[in-house]
């Protein structure tokens, strides 16, 4: 029942409250989270607008209108669909006519919300800069503090895929660590951080250089990586199916986690480690 | 009397969110802001990359099997109808501006000039790519021959074709007016350009996007600055829907 406090807890601050209040996010972590959460969305707003100009997503270097896509949304009439390698989905509604709009995606998820591919452009690839610079220093920082090896490394016991698995199993059933346990990222949270940090953020940014004529003149070795400039824009839509998967399952669990606790770490730092047993 | 369902609601306050966004960025500060993306853009392309590096340059089995023509099919002017009906025989170029010797050049004068082909990936703004292979006159070998002054810091292309009696003109830096592969195209896939692909000439600037590629060139105009030229932002769709006038991303 009672946690044990650590050596470097604050008299008063364990005292009074059987479940401690600790100082979780560093400052450098709780500032790239926000600007993250805000050109992240910026990103994926702007850029489903640009999707909207054309439609359809190709393999290789070339693909256009009399070309085969793998992916397509569309609509016919005021029906909208998703085309994904010859399996239809019926999306009218949501996706390729919502809104009384014959778009691929809605006006409400889109930046600006009408149709304009210029202005999403300029908000995109001006955005892009705050992307990338930010994640620059949040990486540098992650190195020289210790932060990424520290808190996002996986431990040697947590490498086990039967601990793993058992993390898995506690999550699907919504058992989140407590206590002591919580102190630190749990081995799924790792594994999720890592991946925005080491593949999504790399990849949406080497991806969206690829789609620049420039850079692929300048670095050709761009369209070699990604198989061309048309599989480079595919795979950058999919690192933003990825974040947005990513969005949706991180702000459940902030939501399931306990919400009030979980914004309070992120913009003050101080997080109260849940009690443990509790009912 | 007025039943406000949710949906009815939904779709309400979703619009008036919307239309808060779009109120922020078409806001004179957001568009500055964003405009210090746009020059970072340009500076950094210009600041970190070969100026001179080659767009990739691919095989006639990689070529598009269709490549899509897009923007102007066909000017139909009277004016063009006239120079497609002669087959461009009374057709010129005009070079000048800030030149030296500023002149005209028919077509077969053009097709006999040393010639550069290459296949390339064309970009369009919208997303989609084609390749193909063109034939042309070097721009910068044009340019020489003009002797163009040191003092001109962009080349403009006036074109035949009007988009809702507004002419298209295109414009690129000198860096891009001088690269090898910049050419003023006669010839697409190893035929005479089409109309709807911009006969007689159209311009290939193959490290920047569709809309730089202007068809139906008709004049070239090296200048010192872009104001007071149409819409004073270096092209049409930039001048008309706010394009980056830099197409290079």
């Amino acid at each position: 029942m009672a946690s044990i406090p650590a050596a470097d807890m604050i008299p008063e601050v364990i005292a009074p409250s059987p479940s401690p209040m600790i100082y979780r996010t560093k400052l450098p972590v709780r500032i790239w989270h926000w600007i993250n959460a805000f050109s992240i969305f910026v990103m994926l707003m702007s850029g489903m607008m640009i999707f909207n100009a054309h439609p359809h997503l190709y393999w290789g270097h070339f693909g256009a209108n009399f070309d085969q896509p793998w992916l397509t949304i569309g609509n016919r009439g005021h029906a909208g669909y998703l085309w994904i390698a010859g399996l239809e989905v019926p999306t009218t509604g949501v996706l390729g006519y919502a809104m009384d709009t014959m778009r691929a995606f809605p006006p409400l998820v889109t930046l600006p919300g009408s149709y304009n591919l210029a202005g999403a452009r300029q908000i995109h690839f001006a955005v892009a800069w705050m992307l990338g610079i930010s994640g620059t220093a949040f990486f540098i920082y992650g190195i020289i503090s210790g932060h990424l090896r520290r808190d996002l490394g996986l431990k040697r016991e947590e490498r086990s895929i039967a601990h793993l698995w058992h993390d898995i199993k506690e999550h699907a059933q919504l058992r989140f660590p407590k206590g002591e346990a919580a102190r630190a990222y749990n081995p799924i949270q790792k594994i999720a951080y890592i991946g925005v940090i080491f593949v999504l953020i790399p990849v949406v940014i080497l991806t969206g250089l690829t789609m620049s004529p420039t850079m692929d003149a300048a670095w050709p070795w761009l369209t070699e990586v990604f198989g061309g400039r048309q599989s480079a824009r595919s795979i950058h839509f999919l690192c933003a199916a990825g974040f947005a998967g990513f969005i949706v399952i991180h702000l459940l669990m902030v939501v399931l986690a306990g919400p009030i606790n979980e914004m309070r770490s992120m913009v003050t730092g101080w997080y109260r480690l849940p009690k443990e047993n509790a009912k | 009397m007025t039943l406000i369902t949710r949906r009815n609601a939904l779709v309400g306050g979703a619009g008036l969110l919307l239309a808060g966004c779009d109120q922020i960025i078409a806001s004179p500060t957001t568009q500055s802001l964003l405009k210090i993306g746009e020059d970072a853009s340009y500076g950094a392309a210009r600041a970190v990359t070969d100026r001179n590096a080659l767009a990739r340059e691919f095989t006639r089995a990689e070529m598009s099997p269709v490549f899509r023509a897009n923007g102007t099919l066909n000017p139909g002017t009277a004016e063009y109808n006239a120079m497609v009906a002669s087959n461009f025989a009374d057709w010129q170029l005009r070079v000048d501006g800030m030149v030296a010797k500023p002149f005209t050049m028919g077509l077969a004068q053009l097709k006999a000039a040393p010639a550069r082909t290459q296949i390339t990936r064309h970009d369009c703004v919208e997303g989609w790519s084609a390749i193909g292979e063109w034939t042309g006159v070097p721009l910068g070998l044009l340019l020489r021959r003009a002797n163009v002054s040191s003092n001109a810091r962009y080349v403009v292309f006036h074109c035949a074709d009007l988009y809702s009696g507004t002419p298209y003109y295109e414009s690129v830096d000198m860096i891009d007016a001088f690269h090898p592969q910049s050419i003023l195209a006669h010839h697409m896939n190893g035929q005479p350009l089409t109309v709807n692909h911009g006969a007689p000439l159209r311009l290939r600037v193959e490290r920047q996007l569709g809309y730089k590629q202007a068809k139906y060139v008709m004049r070239i105009e090296a200048v010192a600055s872009l104001d007071g030229i149409h819409g004073g932002k270096g092209g049409f769709w930039e001048d008309h829907s706010g394009y980056q006038w830099f197409a290079g991303i």
